[in-house]
């Protein structure tokens, strides 16, 4: 008998369509079922390198954590002091992620974790894992590779400054901008004008508004000399105060310590355009000769330099804010860039110390372009030899891992 | 001792950040954290620094009667109106900047305009700037004014419309098909890799040099061999 | 001669006056452009896309109204993806003056995607000193910012309960127009880990590209233009893309203006010669 001679009625036939979705419904939910399955491989660890107080649980991604499926929510922890229970809830993490701190624990004492999967209906748990115990580091390992750098960076710089202190001669070579401030004041001085000096929007933090403050004691002690008034309008008050005590100082080493006034060093404002309109507008009434534009610059630097140029002073402008540096180079008679504002101090006070910094300085750069120029070959070599020699290619990976900062 | 005391102080608190970058144990790994927020303390009272400076400035401005000291006067008045209103918001709206409060309405309707003003000016100073500057007397000076424009045109839709014009001009010569060269977006590729590469390049340079020497400066601090931040050195 | 002489020296009054109009004249006459995206930006949109719901995406307003035309359509644009994609925010911000924008805008995209405060986002105000705030995090939120920007316990809104740290935040959103972005890469990013994106003032972000390089950061949406390009991808109009065009003319205008310079200084020079 052929199954086509099967005479099937019209109600057989609606049963057996009935039953064979509920196959399809029954095969969908059996695989989905089987996707509902624990975190494997859990891990509880001493979170490394920290100063203690957290343990680090991490397992696999279960075969359901994707993008895709709804069904999956995501992996909640619970911990124990005890392997038996009973457990807490001490966090959960979204689907996507394998790894979880636990920052609620004490240092020296025994912890039982275990993870489970969330989802929709139900949920999975893993096996109970542990002890983990956190244990505070007097070391922090990844780090050696700063360590290492800031060791050869100061032995090289304590090297130099010996060296300077015995008496060997050190070259520096002439920066135009610095050169040009003697220049500055005195026509400043001869056209009968002020002189204006900004930190820009620099704070004592930012070692560029120091090296800003030696530059400035420079300029001041010019201006005593020539009798000019010099104007330093101010962003934030604790530079302030430190321009004022450095005004103050070189106008008593120039012997006039009469011209000193605190009024001619203002705080203007915080605010960066706020403060932008207040230099413009002392330099539009006043009409500077001279203006140095010295620190830390943001957006307002052409704003204030297009002004100065407009009033024809001679403008020298000093930052390590790279942004601004193309629109001080287009709108200032000299620019310092960079580290020859750090430079600047050695250049203005050449004591051995100084002049043998700044070698030590020159001297680290040569490494680090060495090491670069290394890391650049094997990266290349790496990348073209990739297959007949991949060890080029992992030597350059754990180069790069060494270096990344951690 | 006027000169020593500070130096110690410079020299101990720089060894000691040092020390605990590398140990994360206590009493060392909260350290670093304890001396930032001890300086945003230190900071948040040199304000009223600022504020003695300014008001001061401004009063011997007005009693002296020097030119423009009317101006001193909107400026205190704007002041001490801010400050009044900010506090008084604070004080009935739990914070300054809840939506409808007298010191949001201000900020809405002066701070606001007022700072965009002053950035706005940018655009017409640039325009001035760079029609001053960029002129091609050097070879230097010309890649530099070469960099801009294409930079420019890279940078808006405008070179993009410019492409597309370039590419039908050039498909007006007969028998040429060059409609598919409009996908290249050839200005806009330019401006990436320009941003991508050189301009990159020469930003790390000048940042690493500059890195460097603020560390090298920090050490000078440390050690006492700067010393022009200090009065009386 | 004289015509050669002028060309290269013409009075700023004018160039200010011809730049008023090229910024002007299209944004009444609603010129408009066809906006093409790039990868910095597509790189950022994918990072917040690949989020499941539930996420939470920190974004720290970091400038204030003068960067506001420039970042602002970011903020906003940025809110309506994660609320189209039911992500939680939590807003804070380094520049004081710069709170009340993120409160403006959070206002506006939450009411237009339904979103409750506290229960899809929360405003935890401004604290001063940031490079202290930003490492702080690392260790526990709440030893900054126990409250919301009116003083409420941040431990009364159910998803803040879970966020300690760093480690309970998916992604960081700066919107940048100084150095904060530096601090949030060296402290949040290189100690903790965090991932994240930065909006930038057209100025500014020259500066975060070698952190993109480094793949220390996601994406950049660079200036107005940044933007544009990203109200592209979520397919909502802002001001950025009506600003595109403004910011084309004036380009525009100061190229012709860097060319007539040119053409006078060389045609001086030649006749010098």
């Amino acid at each position: 008998m052929r199954i086509s001679d099967l005479k099937i009625s019209k109600i057989s036939r609606y049963y057996m369509v009935l039953l064979i979705l509920g196959l399809m419904v029954f095969s969908i939910s059996f695989a989905q079922e089987t996707n509902i399955v624990a975190p494997a491989n859990v891990r509880v660890f001493d979170t490394p390198n920290d100063g203690g107080k957290s343990l680090s649980v991490d397992w696999d991604l279960i075969p359901a954590d994707t993008a895709l499926n709804p069904n999956f929510i995501r992996y909640e922890i619970y911990r124990s002091g005890n392997p038996s229970g009973p457990f807490s809830n001490v966090g959960f993490i979204l689907k996507g992620s394998n790894q979880y701190q636990d920052q609620t624990v004490l240092n020296h004492k025994k912890y039982y974790y275990y993870v489970q999967a969330a989802f929709k209906d139900t949920t999975a748990q893993s096996a109970v894992i542990g002890p983990g115990i956190s244990i505070p580091q007097w070391f922090n390992i990844a780090r050696i590779n700063v360590l290492l750098a800031t060791i050869i960076l100061s032995v090289l710089v304590v090297w130099y400054i010996e060296r300077a202190k015995k008496g060997e001669k050190l070259f520096i070579r002439r920066i135009a901008g610095i050169d040009a401030i003697d220049d500055a004041v005195g026509r400043a001085t001869e056209m009968g004008r002020p002189i204006l000096f900004s930190f820009g929007l620099g704070v004592i933090t930012d070692v560029v508004t120091i090296a800003a403050l030696s530059i400035l004691g420079k300029i001041a002690k010019k201006s005593a000399e020539y009798q000019t008034k010099l104007l330093v309008p101010n962003n934030d008050p604790i530079v302030m105060a430190a321009a004022q005590e450095t005004v103050k100082q070189s106008y008593i080493e120039a012997g006039r310590p009469d011209m000193y006034n605190e009024n001619n060093i203002p705080f203007l404002t915080s605010d960066q355009f706020g403060y932008a309109a207040g230099v413009d507008g002392i330099m539009l009434r006043e009409r500077p000769g001279a203006v140095f534009w010295q620190g830390y610059f943001y957006a307002e630097s052409l704003i204030m330099a297009e002004t100065g140029h407009s009033i024809g002073a001679i403008q020298i402008a000093g930052t390590t804010a790279v942004t601004q540096l193309p629109f001080f180079i287009a709108a200032c008679d000299y620019t310092l860039i960079g580290e020859e504002m750090y430079a600047a101090s050695c250049y203005l006070n050449p004591d051995p110390q100084m002049l043998g910094s700044l070698k030590g300085e020159d001297a680290s750069k040569a490494i680090i372009v060495g090491i670069f120029t290394i890391i650049v070959i094997i990266a290349t070599a790496g990348f073209l030899l990739v297959k007949p020699m991949p060890i080029i290619n992992k030597i350059f990976e754990t180069l790069v891992s060494w270096f990344t900062a951690k | 001792m006027r000169l020593q005391i500070p130096l110690i102080v410079v020299l101990v608190t720089g060894l000691l950040l040092i020390v605990t970058f590398f140990i994360p144990h206590e009493p060392f790994g909260s350290l670093e954290q304890r001396f930032l927020i001890w300086y945003s303390i230190v900071a948040g009272f040199t304000m009223l620094l600022g504020l003695d400076s300014l008001t001061r400035y401004h009063l011997v401005r007005i009693r002296d009667k020097i030119k423009g000291w009317g101006f001193s006067i909107v400026l205190l008045l704007g002041l001490f109106i801010t400050l009044g209103l900010g506090f008084y918001s604070w004080a009935k709206y739990q914070s300054p900047f809840t939506l409808g409060s007298p010191f949001m309405f201000l900020y809405t309707y002066v701070i606001i305009p007022l700072q965009a003003t002053m950035f706005a000016l940018l655009a017409f100073f640039i325009a001035s700037a760079a029609y001053r500057a960029f002129r091609a007397r050097t070879t230097e000076a010309t890649l530099l004014l070469v960099a801009a424009v294409l930079i420019m045109l890279g940078r808006v839709p405008l070179g993009g419309w410019l492409w597309h014009r370039m590419v039908d001009f050039a498909d007006l010569i007969p028998g040429t098909h060059l409609a598919g060269l409009k996908n290249l977006e050839i200005f806009a590729r330019i401006n990436d890799w320009i941003m991508d590469i050189p301009q990159t390049a020469a930003k790390r340079g000048i940042f690493i040099g500059a890195t460097l020497g603020g560390i090298v400066m920090s050490i000078r601090i440390i050690l006492g061999i700067e010393r022009s931040y200090i009065s009386g050195s | 001669m004289k015509f050669w002489e002028r060309l290269g020296a013409i009075d700023r009054k004018i160039i200010y006056t011809v730049i008023g109009l090229a910024v002007i004249i299209p944004l009444v006459t609603k010129l408009t452009f066809p906006i093409r995206v790039s990868d910095t930006v597509r790189n950022a949109y994918n990072s917040i896309e690949r989020l499941p719901a539930g996420s939470i995406v920190m974004i720290s307003i970091d400038y204030d109204a003068a960067s506001g035309p420039e970042l602002q359509p970011m903020l906003i644009a940025v809110l309506r993806h994660c609320f189209k994609k039911n992500i939680k925010v939590i807003l804070t911000g380094h520049w004081a003056l710069g709170l009340p924008l993120g409160e403006i805008a959070l206002n506006q995209v939450a009411a237009e995607y339904h979103k409750k405060y506290g229960q899809d986002y929360i405003n935890i105000g401004y604290r001063p000193g940031y490079t202290a705030l930003i490492v702080g995090i690392g260790r526990e939120i709440r030893d900054f910012f126990s409250t919301d920007y009116k003083r409420v316990p941040i431990d009364s809104f159910a998803f803040m309960r879970r966020v300690h740290n760093y480690n309970e935040i998916n992604l960081l959103v700066g919107l940048e127009a100084g150095a904060t972005g530096d601090a949030w890469v060296l402290y949040a990013g290189a100690r903790y880990g965090l991932k994240m994106f930065f909006g930038a003032t057209g100025v500014s972000a020259p500066d975060l590209y070698p952190y993109l390089q480094a793949k220390q950061i996601e994406g950049i949406l660079a200036g107005l233009q940044g933007a544009a390009e990203y109200e592209t991808l979520i397919n909502e109009k802002g001001t950025g893309t009506l600003g595109m065009p403004t910011q084309s003319v004036v380009h525009g205008l100061i190229i012709i203006f860097i060319i007539l310079g040119n053409i006078s200084y060389f045609v001086l020079r030649r006749k010098k010669e």
